[in-house]
């Protein structure tokens, strides 16, 4: 790394810390918003509080673009199929965060058509909790996140140690 | 291109004389101002027929139908049916009973068109047959459901679970089209994850080249049982859940069925909470509004006009939670009045929105009213006549920008609407631009009401002194024994509502919102049915779909705004 001064310097990192800062700041959220909670995730990624601070204002709408899926509302057992579909068609390396009380667990809506929490098919990374989360809630969940995928503490890294060992 | 409705005060004419011959079992005059029919079923569809044709009773707009269980009775379900004539100010709940073994009635999709997805409703949740109706089957429950959700015998937490084959393709969409003219005829799947939806709607068209030729919906994909659970809930404890069926605009919900509930115990909120909800309603219509046109204005390229709306979105969510604590659920309303009283900047606050909300609103206006590109993608696009708006059930702006001027506030003036001076914006046109028209319009009425309304912002409670319905004020709970006592009872036994039913409606963002209530006296409602606006809009929107092409497709689906929380709830 060239110095203001002139001379040169040198930083020395493993590859894998320099990917996961990379992930880290370009994270492409996929909002899967289905109810009030898709509502306040507009908020989030609006003018007010644009969560292009944080490096995650990229939203895709397709699966095979992002990398963020932010499961924002209730999921009923009609709609769990196409969450699963649409999870799967993700490419690695791929996280999740479960926006609201619904999301994370069903919510008020303990009730016969209503999956209570997300985490029935697909991994969570962070279960952002509120009914709906505050805005600054959700971006604390994706600052987390963000920690998160440093420290090599997703679900993912969990899940890819997990099959490095079924294959050893 | 503004209009004011008026209202015309007609005689209730004798119904009975005026309907088939004996074809009545019952008839009354109900407390909620309906006259109330109970029909045998034999005679359903002439009692229907003649409350549609007969010049005198003229009840062209048919409002909802649903059903009802009573395991006790001998005839175990009851279908009821809510009709009203535009022209004349009067409205009938008809009711079936039927039973259990057999339990079938005729379809009115013949009459009125708006039974579609009603009846397949009220066949999914009840098991009840519609004879003759075109396609019947589960409407919001998945593929692999079993059983009869709203029934008193099933289990509210029973789940069914849905397999990833249960893909719930219309039966047209697989068949193959041999016919050498179809040769480019394909399917095409929109939803329920398509950014275009704004919620979980599911359309699958086909495509002959690029024009549409067939559409259906499929919907249900939030429903969330809002129905069963709240015959589980007090009645105060409703109001949460009511805040999540229009989330765009949940105080006007909640306000809607405090009134409901109010109407049926009899007692009436005090003129402040009156007047503070009819603000926080009408700055949530302009919200809703809002979402509606900016989110329609995305998907047509537009996004500047997104962020715009936004901002003032945000000062009013600010102005929100400053009353409730919540910026978008904010169960806020209470049966008999407002959880507690506003801030004590209301007034200073309303009045910054007042001067701040217009800016933004003409700022679109100037954008895109006269967008060429804007028009040309939205004029003669989507029409709807008049006729069949009414047909189909549309209420609130969709059916104002067809030229029909029914809206809630002015017809039937509920929360003290009358004092205040508004128009009622309608259009001629029935597109998609006459529906952005309309709204744009709202917004600035909303404001003239609001206007009005903190000019004289009564001072005094925000919550009825009846404590048969509302706490007493916790000072005096502490202090005085009768307070504890009430305080005591209401917190264990909950409200009393008087055994009875009532249907009360209230105009939403999206058209008129009923709530069809029945009380058996205890601390919770017996039943609890919803009309949602969009159910009935969206259900014409296959219809019109109709030789439109898909980016057509998508411009109309935003412009009708369905909100999917409403929709399934
Ligand atoms: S958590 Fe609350 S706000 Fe979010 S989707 Fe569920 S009910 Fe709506």
């Amino acid at each position: 790394m060239r110095q203001p001064d002139g001379s040169s310097s040198m930083l020395t990192t493993r590859v894998d810390a320099m990917l996961r800062w990379v992930r880290k700041n370009s994270l492409w959220p996929l909002p899967f918003g289905t109810a009030c909670c898709a509502i306040e995730f507009m908020s989030v990624v609006s003018s007010h509080y644009d969560l292009a601070r944080f490096g995650a204002e990229v939203v895709r709408f397709s699966p095979r673009q992002s990398d963020l899926m932010i499961v924002a509302g209730t999921i009923t057992d009609k709609m769990a199929p196409v969450v699963k579909r649409i999870y799967d068609q993700m490419a690695e390396p791929k996280y999740v965060i479960s926006m609201g009380a619904c999301a994370c667990t069903g919510g008020f809506y303990r009730a016969y058509h209503v999956v209570q929490g997300v985490d029935e098919f697909i991994p969570v990374d962070v279960y952002v909790p509120g009914c709906p989360p505050t805005p600054e809630a959700l971006m604390h969940g994706v600052i987390k996140l963000q920690e998160m995928i440093q420290n090599g503490e997703t679900q993912y890294d969990r899940f890819k140690h997990q099959e490095l060992d079924t294959t050893a | 291109m503004t209009a004011s409705s008026t209202k015309s005060s007609t005689q209730l004419p004798d119904a009975e004389a005026l309907l088939p011959a004996d074809a009545v079992i019952s008839s009354a005059r109900a407390a909620d101002g309906h006259t109330e029919l109970t029909v045998d079923r034999s005679r359903l569809l002439e009692v229907l027929r003649t409350l549609k044709e007969r010049p005198e009773l003229d009840c062209d707009l048919l409002l909802d139908i649903c059903g009802v269980d009573y395991p006790r009775r001998d005839q175990r379900f009851e279908v009821v049916y809510h009709i009203a004539s535009l022209a004349r100010d009067h409205r009938f709940r008809v009711k079936v009973p039927i039973s259990e073994d057999d339990a079938t009635v005729p379809s009115a999709y013949g009459i009125w068109k708006a039974a579609d997805w009603f009846e397949r409703e009220a066949y999914d949740l009840f098991g009840i047959t519609f004879e003759g109706h075109p396609n019947l089957k589960r409407i919001l429950t998945h593929g692999g459901f079993h059983g009869h959700a709203l029934r008193k015998d099933y289990d509210p937490g029973q789940r069914w679970l849905l397999t990833e084959e249960d893909s719930m393709v219309p039966a047209w969409a697989t068949e193959e089209l041999t016919d050498e003219d179809h040769l480019e005829s394909q399917v095409l799947n929109l939803g329920p994850s398509h950014p275009a939806t704004h919620g979980t709607l599911r359309v699958v068209v086909r495509l002959e080249g690029e024009t549409i030729s067939k559409a259906e919906c499929e919907i249900g994909y939030l429903h969330r049982c809002f129905e069963k659970m709240s015959e589980t809930h007090g009645w105060n404890q409703v109001i949460p859940y009511t805040d999540r069926l229009n989330y765009c605009s949940s105080m006007i919900n909640g306000v809607g069925y405090a009134l409901a509930v109010e109407k049926m115990l009899g007692v009436e909120a005090p003129p402040r909470a009156q007047a503070v909800r009819v603000i926080l309603s009408e700055l949530s219509r302009i919200m809703d509004h809002a979402v509606c046109l900016g989110a329609n204005l995305v998907d047509l390229g537009a996004l500047t006009n997104f962020w715009y709306f936004f901002q003032p979105r945000e000062e009013i969510y600010g102005l929100l939670e400053a009353c409730a604590g919540g910026r978008l659920t904010v169960s806020y309303a209470r049966v008999g009045g407002l959880a507690h009283d506003v801030p004590a900047d209301f007034e200073e606050r309303v009045r910054y929105l007042l001067d701040y909300i217009p800016k933004f609103v003409n700022d679109v206006e100037k954008l895109i009213t006269t967008n060429k590109i804007f028009r040309d993608r939205t004029e003669g696009i989507g029409v709807v006549s008049p006729e069949d708006a009414v047909a189909w059930g549309w209420t609130g702006p969709c059916l104002r920008a067809s030229g029909v001027p029914y809206d809630v506030r002015k017809a039937h003036p509920y929360m003290g609407y009358e004092q205040y001076d508004f128009d009622v914006p309608v259009a001629s046109t029935g597109d998609t631009y006459a529906r952005y028209l309309v709204r744009m319009e709202e917004m600035r009425q909303s404001l003239r009401i609001i206007r009005q309304a903190i000019d004289d912002l009564p001072e005094g409670p925000v919550i009825t002194d009846d404590h048969h319905v509302a706490l007493p004020p916790k000072e005096k709970v502490y202090t005085e024994m009768e307070a504890l006592i009430w305080h005591f009872k209401l917190i264990y036994e909950g409200i009393h509502v008087p055994k009875g039913d009532a249907y009360s409606f209230t105009e939403g963002a999206n058209g008129e919102l009923g709530y069809y209530i029945v009380s058996d006296g205890s601390g919770h409602p017996y039943r609890l049915k919803v009309r949602p606006p969009c159910f009935a809009i969206f259900q014409a929107f296959p219809h019109i779909l109709e030789g439109h092409m898909v980016p057509d497709a998508i411009a109309i689906l935003g412009s009708l705004n369905i909100i999917a929380g409403e929709l399934d709830r």
